[in-house]
């Protein structure tokens, strides 16, 4: 049986693209050793933001949730329960992104969605761990730690998306040399 | 890019008033965490258990040794003003002599061989139940 071909859009290509990066930034990001179980950088994390505020809430979505799919199956976690942590988180710190989404521009620059997305990701992660994996008050004790985490890499994922924003907007090469 | 000063000046120029904002309220929503999650609650009491059986309750407000028989011998548990210990166990690991003082409230020692537990209890209990 023949198949009639996949028309893509350039849309998907950008999708696909822009998630191969993100995709990419978590592989880097899984083999950096963590101090403590859940305190990650989430660097992938830039280009949802970048994402967000270049082509809108779809893509950004698009690329966040093909960006946990894809690096759950490239590490061979589909499924368990670190997917569902990452997939929980992903689609919280993505309503909260499209809440804030609609704060003034004005006042809150891209450092403000990434701490909000931050927070609420480590939220949405707690609550599944709470409920689901760890059904004990125990877990309550890290909350400040992971909160901490969350504003600091928040902070800083937010500084750097701000700059490759910078450098799009003024025609800089996106990616500043180190 | 690995510049500090110059990161720092590009992070202080970058930020925009609700950002400020936002930063402000997270450091104050972690330091309520930080202050309600680590309150380290004093003890006033070490509940023994042996086997499945809560053996006794002690007020931490002494000082005083008690000589607790369980299946593989005789342990001695310390009390002395706020905190209690294994002091002696006949255990072959000796895992719950090596913990040392126990001294907040919802600590607790297990001795695995010879049955025997000890507890921290405050004036409320943090944990609904422990479970071994």
């Amino acid at each position: 049986m023949k198949h009639p071909p996949i028309q893509t859009t350039a849309d998907d290509h950008r999708i696909a693209k822009l998630a191969a990066f993100a995709i990419a930034l978590h592989m880097i990001e899984a083999v950096i050793p963590s101090p403590l179980p859940g305190v990650k950088p989430g660097i992938a994390n830039i280009v949802t933001l970048y994402v967000l505020t270049q082509y809108g809430f779809a893509t950004a979505a698009w690329v966040s949730i093909l960006r946990v799919f894809a690096s759950s199956l490239l590490l061979g976690q589909f499924l368990s329960p670190t997917f569902a942590l990452s997939l929980g988180g992903a689609i919280i710190s993505l309503l909260m992104l499209w809440l804030a989404m609609h704060l003034p521009k004005k006042h809150f620059s891209v450092v403000s969605l990434s701490i909000l997305a931050a927070f609420a990701h480590i939220a949405g992660q707690l609550m599944i761990v709470r409920l689901w994996l760890i059904p004990h008050t125990s877990v309550s004790y890290l909350i400040p730690i992971f909160a901490i985490a969350a504003l600091f890499f928040g902070v800083i994922n937010g500084l750097i998306t701000a700059k490759l924003l910078y450098n799009k907007a003024s025609n800089k090469p996106e990616i500043p040399l180190l | 890019m690995l510049n500090l000063p110059h990161n720092l000046k590009y992070a202080i120029k970058t930020l925009r008033l609700g950002d400020w904002l936002i930063v402000a309220g997270s450091v104050i929503i972690i330091v309520y965490l930080f202050q309600t999650l680590w309150s380290s609650e004093h003890a006033t009491k070490v509940q023994i258990r042996l086997g499945d059986k809560v053996y006794a309750t002690y007020t931490l407000n002494q000082q005083r040794d008690i000589h607790v028989h369980g299946p593989i011998g005789t342990a001695v548990i310390s009390i002395a003003q706020g905190k209690a210990r294994f002091s002696k166990s006949p255990c072959h690991n000796q895992y719950c002599v090596h913990q040392g003082w126990l001294t907040r409230a919802g600590q607790a020692a297990i001795c695995l061989p010879n049955q025997i537990s000890l507890e921290l209890i405050g004036e409320n209990k943090p944990y609904d139940s422990l479970n071994y």
